[in-house]
């Protein structure tokens, strides 16, 4: 379970939002709408750690959340793509997986990436795939982590018809596998069999 | 929200008090000065082998001691503020810093005039004097990281880590360049010799020292205070404060 | 542990061959600065003998601060550098191993090709070795303590410039210690105990900056 209670953020001299509390229980879906500005993905920030709080705490199963073994249990994707220009879309999911203490056989890693609609593209330089397709070599991590937390940021940004569907399957069958997911979008969000909670920030 | 108003009635509460504070520094100081500047110019003797020309260790030994002791306290500031995330000690470290450089600078100085009139150069690449140059690099690379970081959350913990980097690093710098002293020039000068030092010499060079404190003190909180002021501008006391002045 | 260091070597080793370009200015920087002391100082060899050592070192120092700007700046510009800190792993072991891989690639070549220039100085045989020994032990040491800078300024306005304020004077004990290594040699005295300096500034760097460049990297993403 993620708690936040009673968030306060601070960017610059700009307190973007104050008194921000809610509960994410497994099985649930969190969508964080607001304006540009309002402080979308540096809420996103707190709940991974990656800044903290300039009021409040978050916690992870009742402990503080932050640490190894709290970030065992995330995954992060970004509003930048986090991919290497030089490495191929294989290599980069490789080492993401990696990074994240969950390495790949050859064969799970080209699976995921046929099924982002990425096969007969593993071994070109990300430099030479498109916006999308950099941003589905990314979304490949949704089909290979076992992370319970999902934090993402803007994940259907870039995204053809055809994977936002695949991307919102994913993310239902992931809710109901016990799973969570914290993200931000614009675009309008049908999950399957989901009804997301919302929280507006303005 | 307990916390919340602890945290941020800190600086509120400290600005009144380093206001009444700091002339009673400023105050401390001038007496002092003039105090020191008696001993040194009327009361301490005439150097045998110098003659008058040493009298500005007066000056350059309280300077070169402040510059290296400022240093370590504003180290020390900016550490605590790292760790227990006080607003306060990250505002009092970077308040010290130009006062540091500055006694850095007025240390150089005054030692390139002492060593011109004593031993007929500027600059003489002595120990004491190289690691003096460095510490000053050593601030101005402080002032200009905390000031290019516009998030002043992120240049108080940047420039805390540099300061402390830095302090660990004075030591082994001074060691360095001692090494290298030796092994280019043998015996060099050195430019303070304690034994032949009268007592009055000592007394005076104390009761300067002692006067570069207060005002070390007294300008620090005056410039934690504008600081204070700038960062917290949109806070209801800065607006009080605001409000009486005009 | 061990695993997850060599997993980043080989990233960044492998992001360094595919952009080899750049390891060959940094290369090539350090050449044109040490040759191009000769032309400003005479070829009068008495004097270039005795300016090498001192000029091989700071040119390694000015080439190994060029290169430090890129050791976090790709991370961080494409977000990969949020993925190394969310990562469930000690982040001090990925910043040592970006560090190793940065020193492959750019210190490791300058003391490769410093006996070459030395040549050039016309330096004794056994002073060049004494100087590719300076700076086998030295250069690490200007990788680990430029990566607190290189973090510090991550991401801020006149990055580069700042950079090498803040990190040229912590780099003088390695500037003395490596280049007084060669001149003891060359003035008849052993080199030992420079290098044994330099060996102590390497270990001592080596165990503390990766975790102070860890939290200089928290910071500079929060």
């Amino acid at each position: 379970m993620l708690e936040a209670d009673n968030l306060t953020c601070q960017r610059g001299e700009r307190i973007l939002f104050t008194g921000l509390s809610f509960t994410l229980a497994p099985g649930e879906l969190l969508q964080i709408g607001g304006p540009n500005g309002s402080g979308k993905t540096s809420l996103l920030k707190l709940l991974c750690g990656l800044s903290p709080p300039l009021e409040g705490a978050i916690r992870w199963q009742g402990a503080a959340a932050r640490g190894e073994d709290f970030r065992r249990n995330l995954l992060y994707l970004g509003h930048q793509n986090a991919v290497k220009e030089e490495l191929t879309a294989l290599e980069n999911l490789h080492i993401a997986s990696d990074f994240a203490g969950e390495p790949l056989t050859d064969t799970q890693a080209l699976a995921a990436l046929a099924h982002m609609g990425l096969a007969g593209r593993e071994h070109l330089p990300a430099k030479v795939l498109s916006q999308g397709q950099k941003r589905r070599v990314t979304l490949a991590r949704l089909l290979v982590s076992r992370a319970p937390l999902w934090i993402l940021d803007e994940p259907l940004t870039a995204l053809d018809v055809l994977a936002v569907e695949l991307i919102q399957s994913r993310l239902a069958q992931h809710v109901a596998q016990q799973g969570m997911v914290v993200l931000t979008t614009h675009q309008a969000l049908q999950v399957p069999g989901v009804t997301p909670r919302r929280i507006e920030l303005c | 929200m307990a916390i919340n108003l602890f945290k941020f009635s800190s600086p509120a509460t400290f600005y009144p008090v380093a206001g009444k504070l700091i002339p009673v520094f400023y105050g401390l100081a001038a007496i002092l000065t003039v105090i020191g500047l008696y001993l040194s110019f009327f009361v301490a003797p005439t150097d045998a082998t110098q003659g008058e020309v040493y009298r500005i260790i007066f000056i350059h030994v309280p300077a070169a001691w402040m510059s290296m002791f400022i240093y370590l306290v504003m180290a020390g500031w900016a550490g605590l503020g790292l760790i227990l995330n006080t607003r306060l000690s990250s505002m009092m470290a970077q308040a010290l810093a130009p006062t540091g450089a500055m006694f850095t600078f007025v240390a150089l100085v005054t030692g390139a005039f002492w060593g011109k009139l004593a031993w007929g150069t500027w600059w003489d690449w002595d120990a004491r004097m190289t690691s003096e140059l460095i510490l000053l690099f050593l601030y101005i690379g402080y002032m200009s990281l905390t000031a290019a970081i516009d998030d002043v959350r992120r240049a108080d913990k940047a420039g805390a880590i540099l300061a402390l980097v830095g302090a660990v690093n004075v030591p082994i710098i001074y060691f360095s360049v001692k090494w290298w002293n030796t092994l280019h020039q043998g015996a060099s000068v050195s430019l303070i010799r304690a034994p032949s030092m009268a007592k009055t010499m000592l007394l005076g060079m104390l009761v300067m020292a002692l006067a570069a404190w207060m005002y070390s003190i007294a300008v620090a909180l005056s410039r934690a205070r504008l600081i204070m002021l700038e960062r917290e501008k949109n806070s209801a006391w800065v607006q009080d404060v605001l409000e009486k002045k005009s | 542990m061990g695993k997850l260091l060599l997993t980043v070597i080989r990233r960044d080793l492998l992001l360094a061959y595919r952009r080899r370009a750049d390891v060959l200015t940094t290369l090539f920087f350090f050449v044109i600065v040490v040759s191009l002391f000769p032309l400003g100082v005479g070829p009068e060899m008495k004097t270039l003998r005795l300016i090498a050592p001192g000029v091989v070192w700071v040119a390694a120092l000015l080439a190994s601060m060029l290169s430090l700007q890129r050791l976090f700046a790709a991370d961080y510009q494409d977000g990969t550098l949020e993925q190394m800190l969310l990562a469930p792993q000690p982040l001090a072991v990925i910043v040592l191993g970006k560090i190793i891989a940065h020193w492959m690639v750019s210190g490791l070549p300058l003391a490769l090709m410093a006996p070459l220039l030395g040549l050039q100085f016309d330096l004794p045989p056994e002073a060049l070795l004494v100087l590719f020994a300076a700076l086998l032990l030295g250069t690490p040491v200007l990788s680990l303590i430029g990566a607190i800078g290189a973090a510090l300024t991550l991401g801020v306005r006149g990055g580069g410039v700042l950079l090498s304020l803040l990190v040229l004077p912590l780099y003088i004990p390695a500037l003395i210690f490596g280049a007084g290594a060669v001149e003891a040699y060359i003035a008849g005295v052993s080199p030992e105990g420079h290098l044994s300096l330099l060996a102590a500034l390497l270990i001592f760097s080596g165990l503390a900056t990766p975790w102070v460049t860890a939290l200089a990297l928290r910071i500079a993403m929060e």
